[in-house]
């Protein structure tokens, strides 16, 4: 029988990092790209949480929560820079702002 | 979610995604986290997320043209599952604490009484525990971040709707 293992978590917090990687890098949607982010996060809290249980010690769960922490506040700033940046530029898409003038 | 063209649809996907991170959590015996990820991130990042899709009106019409360049996606692609390899291969250790099998430890409810090390508990009174006395600081600088970027939000945004120049 198949008993899962921590290998089993670790491998599927790497694919959510791989994930999250590739969206960073393939969107073209600064908002889609924003997500991506937060999927690798997710990643990463994932493989805290599986090395604070196997390693038996609440440091990595309590890492795991100043993460969200600083996840939630990144989020809203990202999200109000993105909107001061659409007042602007009137678009959404890293294209259109490489430049730091118009 | 990477490859959907509507972003709402997108949205979505990574909701369904997160609430699956938080079965995970549960899986992991973090049953406090597992509620935190679904209120913080379920709860609040995704309506913040879908309201400023909304408010931006970023449909399907006006990301009418392709995701990306093919080239770029290729590449994406490629780097990307470079990526995953080299963490697959790097990141997983041989063995956890000596033992060839990698199994779960037994857990303990017990919370260790100094501050030296924290015990893995399921219990959220440890990690309360563990919140005020060992990172009592880094709580305190979380909290007033919060705060920093409370007001910078409002800031970025008040400047927007007076019409200044940003």
């Amino acid at each position: 029988m198949l008993t899962v293992t921590p290998h089993h978590f670790l491998i599927l917090a790497f694919l959510l990092v791989g994930i999250g990687f590739l969206g960073l890098l393939v969107r073209r949607n600064v908002l889609l790209m924003l997500m991506s982010l937060e999927l690798m996060l997710n990643g990463i809290n994932v493989a805290l949480l599986t090395f604070s249980k196997v390693g038996n010690n609440l440091d990595g769960g309590i890492f795991v929560f100043f993460i969200m922490t600083v996840a939630a506040a990144e989020v809203a700033v990202g999200l109000a820079l993105l909107v001061a940046l659409y007042k602007k530029r009137n678009s959404v898409l890293s294209d259109d702002m490489a430049y730091l003038k118009n | 979610m990477v490859f959907s063209k509507n972003p709402v649809t997108a949205a979505m996907f990574m909701i369904i995604s997160l609430v699956g991170v938080a079965a995970l959590f549960v899986l992991l015996d973090s049953f406090f986290l597992a509620v935190l990820q679904v209120l913080v991130y379920a709860g609040a990042v995704m309506v913040l997320f879908l309201f400023i899709i909304m408010l931006l009106d970023v449909g399907p019409d006006v990301a009418k043209q392709k995701i990306t360049h093919w080239r770029f996606g290729i590449l994406g692609v490629l780097l990307s599952s470079l990526l995953v390899v080299v963490l697959i291969s790097l990141g997983l250790p041989s063995d956890f604490s000596g033992a060839n099998n990698p199994s779960w430890p037994v857990l303990s409810d017990a919370i260790s009484s100094g501050s030296e090390s924290l015990l893995f508990s399921t219990k959220v009174s440890a990690f309360g525990y563990g919140l005020m006395t060992k990172y009592m600081l880094p709580i305190q600088i979380a909290g007033f971040m919060l705060l920093i970027s409370m007001v910078g939000v409002i800031i970025l945004s008040k400047k927007v709707a007076r019409g200044e120049d940003v």
